[in-house]
Order: C-alpha cells, then structure tokens, then sequence
C-alpha cells in the first residue's frame, strides 16, 4: 500500500514540477527549439535541474540494488543503438516541434479540460499502436535483479 | 545582471521532476517515463495498478496547478486540432518506436548515463530544433 502512495506522491510531483517548469505550455517548448528565432533557453534549466538532481541520487540508488520496497529495478534491457531508436527519437522530436507537447505534459494537461488536449492524447495513443507494432516484444523493460543491463 | 524568472521557475521544476523520478526509482524500483507507462496502461499485460496510480498522481498534480499555478496552464486555442493530431501521432509512433520520450530518455536515461538515451535525446532534440526551424519558414506557426 505505500508503494502505491509513493507512486502516486511522485506522479503528482512530476506533474507540479512540469507546471511550474513551463512544459505544459506549447509556446514556451517551441519558443525553446526555436534556435535560430527569438529563442527562449529557459527550458534547458528544466533538463538541466532534473538531470542534476536524479543523476546525483542514481549514484547512491544503483548500490542499493532494490528499491526501498524490495521491487527489482526494473530497467531497460536493450543496450544497443539501432535504427528503431533513432527512427522513433526522430519522429517524436518532429511530433514535439509541431505540437510543443511531449507525453508528460499532454497527460498532465489532461486536467485542464481541454478540447486540444484530448485530440493529443488520443492521437498519441492511436499512434503507439503503430510504434508498437513495429517493435520487438523482448525489448520491454522488465524487472530483474542485480547489474545486468544497469549502466 | 538579473536572472529572469523563467529560468528559476524552469530550474525549480526541473528540480522537482528530476525529485520525482528518483523518487520513483527509489521507491518503487521503477523509471519515470511516462510514454511507456501510458503505453503500458492500454497495450500490455500484467499489474496495471502501479501505471494506474502514477497517472492518478499525474491528473491530480494537474488540477492541483489550476488552483495553485494557473500559469502552467496552455492556450492550445491557437493550435487547430488538425496540428495537435497531427503531433500526437508523431509522438505516439515515435517515442514507442524509440522507447521513451523526454521523460524517459532525457531524465532517466541520461542520468544513469545509458548510451541509447543519449543518442535518443540528442536525436530528438535536433530533430525538434530543425522541425521548428522548417515549420517556421513555411508557415506562421511558429
């Protein structure tokens, strides 16, 4: 039971922390990749504070080798750069360019009623049908124990 | 020189979301992307219920910004729902071809130093930089 109260207390901070970040607004996300416009570079402080901050506590969780709770890590498998991963990294970037939207923040957003929204979010998961079907099944993350696949 | 405030407002949430995914690691074992977890919810087997809470926590810090934060949330009224479609499509497709999204590539991944979130997120990032880049030239989207 508490693991699920963590998982929820830590859902709900990732959706304050997108707010206040500015990611939930579409403007702000394509004034960032705006490069070569009036580019707004605030949103580099949001990778940058997240990174920060979760790359100093992996440290001290990997050596732990479970969670607080005793689950196994579960983390990716797949250890190699293909062209899957960089076909799909390349169409979600366009996604976002076009849209100023990327998952957490569509989901997020789904709180404020909006009619854009949902359009969103729905094609999104009308398009994961796609992405699925066009990736292996064995890639998946699943939760094993000790250093295999922990980098 | 005076920081402006978008930056500290982007670090402080930056600060919070990187808490929450380590805090996901943490205590539950589990990475904070949110493309797959959402994915898994309607197109994988097994215990659905910790997905399910994650996004429950999602929805419910979102409508705690619209009492608390209101400026989180977008004016999408400038957007055609043709647009947003057409966004969220390349998002599904892409981030589950690709494995994760900004979440899972760029706050996770990096953070453990895996290889493919690197090339992930940097691919991405380029491609949005030169989506917008083209989108800003043919049309007045941008």
């Amino acid at each position: 039971m508490m693991a699920y109260v963590s998982t929820f207390f830590m859902g709900l901070l990732f959706a304050v922390g997108l707010g206040v970040s500015g990611m939930t607004r579409p403007e702000k996300v394509i004034g960032f990749l705006d490069l070569t416009g009036n580019w707004d570079p605030s949103l580099a402080f949001v990778m940058g504070g997240a990174l920060m901050v979760n790359g100093i506590a992996w440290r001290f969780i990997k050596p732990r080798g479970r969670s607080y709770f005793g689950d196994p890590f579960s983390l990716p498998r797949s250890q190699q750069v293909d062209v899957r991963l960089i076909a799909g990294a390349t169409l979600f970037g366009m996604g976002w360019g076009v849209g100023g939207i990327c998952p957490g923040p569509a989901l997020t957003s789904l709180a404020f009623f909006s009619p854009g929204v949902v359009v969103f979010v729905t094609a999104m998961t009308l398009g994961m049908v796609v992405g699925n079907a066009a990736r292996p099944q064995t890639s998946e993350a699943r939760p094993k124990t000790g250093e295999v696949g922990v980098r | 020189m005076e920081i402006p405030q978008d930056w500290l407002f982007a670090l402080l949430g930056g600060v919070l979301i990187g808490t929450a995914a380590a805090g996901l690691m943490w205590f539950n074992g589990r990475i904070a992307g949110i493309s797959g977890i959402w994915s898994g919810i309607w197109f994988e087997r097994g215990d659905q219920t910790p997905r399910l809470v994650f996004v429950a926590g999602l929805l419910v810090g979102g409508l705690l910004l619209t009492f608390l934060f209101p400026a989180a949330i977008p004016d999408l009224s400038q957007m055609g729902l043709a647009r947003l479609a057409a966004a969220g499509l390349l998002v599904g497709i892409g981030t589950r071809l690709g494995s994760g999204c900004t979440s899972g590539h760029g706050v996770c991944g990096l953070a453990r130093f895996s290889v493919r979130s690197l090339v992930a997120t940097a691919t991405f990032m380029a491609a949005g930089f030169a989506t917008v880049f083209v989108l800003g030239r043919l049309t007045d989207w941008v």
